[in-house]
């Protein structure tokens, strides 16, 4: 979804924190409940990232899988369906991803999985880059 | 070669929220709620809103359609004698398949925002997309048609999980289509519990009175404390 202006969003974001430092290495948290390819964001990545500072940079990322959190109990789970053999999912309750507490029913609260962020950057020391 | 780790800790889709915050701020000083409406390509956003503010005088509502080109839809809606503006997404944020604050926001001076209280954005066709752009809005709701299909809610569940009002349209068709209407209903609910539903035949005429009563009710639910 988007990787492309993804992508040129992350060299944006990293470009704004390096203080006119080469970008070497870009780590990025993704969430499981968000649409993005991570290796189509790689790929554009390297395409929007020519002629900048994070020309060369090297993108990396963490999965961060959903968790949710019931307000009731308190209990924690990933909502994601079991994986389960294509022949017994179809049409049942197995392929169904879990938003409700199994013991409360009650809609559990996101605590991770939505994340889309730049979480670091590494860039080149600058007095350095000049003898190199 | 030295290297020094810069913790940045930031949305790369912070640019849109921050714009969709501004949007917000400027629908929110003139008085006027905002709903995205959103679907699959054809399911009947625009039809439901032919039939439905054909006879809604209170709120007063303007539309803001999005298509990718063509000003079709709000062709349609002009001849309901109601405010409505054409945004075709040649250019923004993410490029054509759905709309975004920037381009929302490029659209607000053709509003007069102090003609009315409900501007509802009629996004573009699109399952995927704009469930994860941000305009300013106040409510998402989303239509969906009997002939798309039961599995729909588990193949697009962020766009499922981020309206809270699924419209089930073209219910009509049900004796035409295999549609199970229990498991689609069971699938919404297993992808955003406490979701509400509307069953509505557009061309009928069906269900079209509470999908109306919904609408109006949108700017007395929005200014309520949450």
């Amino acid at each position: 979804m988007h990787e492309l202006s993804i992508a040129q969003a992350v060299v944006d974001t990293a470009t704004k924190h390096a203080g006119g430092r080469r970008v070497k290495l870009i780590s990025l948290r993704l969430g499981t409940m968000r649409q993005v390819v991570f290796d189509s964001l790689d790929f554009y990545f390297g395409i929007v990232a020519r002629d900048t500072l994070c020309e060369g940079a090297e993108l990396e990322h963490e999965l961060v899988s959903a968790r949710l959190r019931c307000p009731e109990c308190g209990r924690e789970w990933d909502p994601a369906p079991q994986p389960v053999a294509s022949h017994e999912a179809v049409g049942s309750d197995l392929a169904l991803p879990v938003f409700r507490c199994a013991d409360c029913g009650v809609p559990g609260e996101i605590q991770a999985g939505g994340e889309l962020e730049v979480e670091s950057i590494e860039v080149e020391d600058a007095a350095e880059a000049t003898l190199s | 070669m030295h290297r020094t780790k810069i913790r940045v800790t930031e949305d790369a889709l912070d640019a849109n929220e921050t714009i969709a915050r501004a949007n917000r701020d400027d629908f929110d000083r003139a008085g006027v709620s905002v709903l995205n409406l959103m679907s699959a390509p054809g399911s009947g956003k625009t039809t439901l809103l032919e039939r439905a503010l054909k006879d809604l005088d209170s709120p007063r509502v303007g539309v803001l359609e999005g298509d990718v080109q063509g000003s079709l839809d709000a062709d349609r809606l002009a001849g309901l004698h109601i405010p409505v503006t054409q945004l075709n997404t040649d250019s923004g944020f993410g490029g054509e398949c759905h709309l975004d604050a920037n381009m929302v926001h490029s659209a607000i001076p053709d509003l007069d925002l102090d003609e009315i209280d409900l501007l509802i954005v009629e996004n573009v066709g699109n399952l995927v997309c704009p469930a994860e752009f941000r305009i300013g809005e106040d409510v998402k709701a989303m239509v969906a048609s009997v002939a798309e299909g039961e599995d729909k809610p588990l193949k697009y569940p962020l766009m499922y999980r981020s309206c809270e009002m699924v419209v089930v349209n073209k219910i009509d068709l049900l004796p035409h289509v295999d549609f199970d209407m229990d498991r689609f209903l069971a699938n919404v609910d297993a992808v955003n519990p406490g979701a509400e539903h509307l069953l509505v035949s557009a061309r009928t005429g069906e269900g079209v009175d509470e999908w109306r009563a919904w609408l109006a009710g949108i700017p007395e639910r929005a200014a309520a404390p949450a």
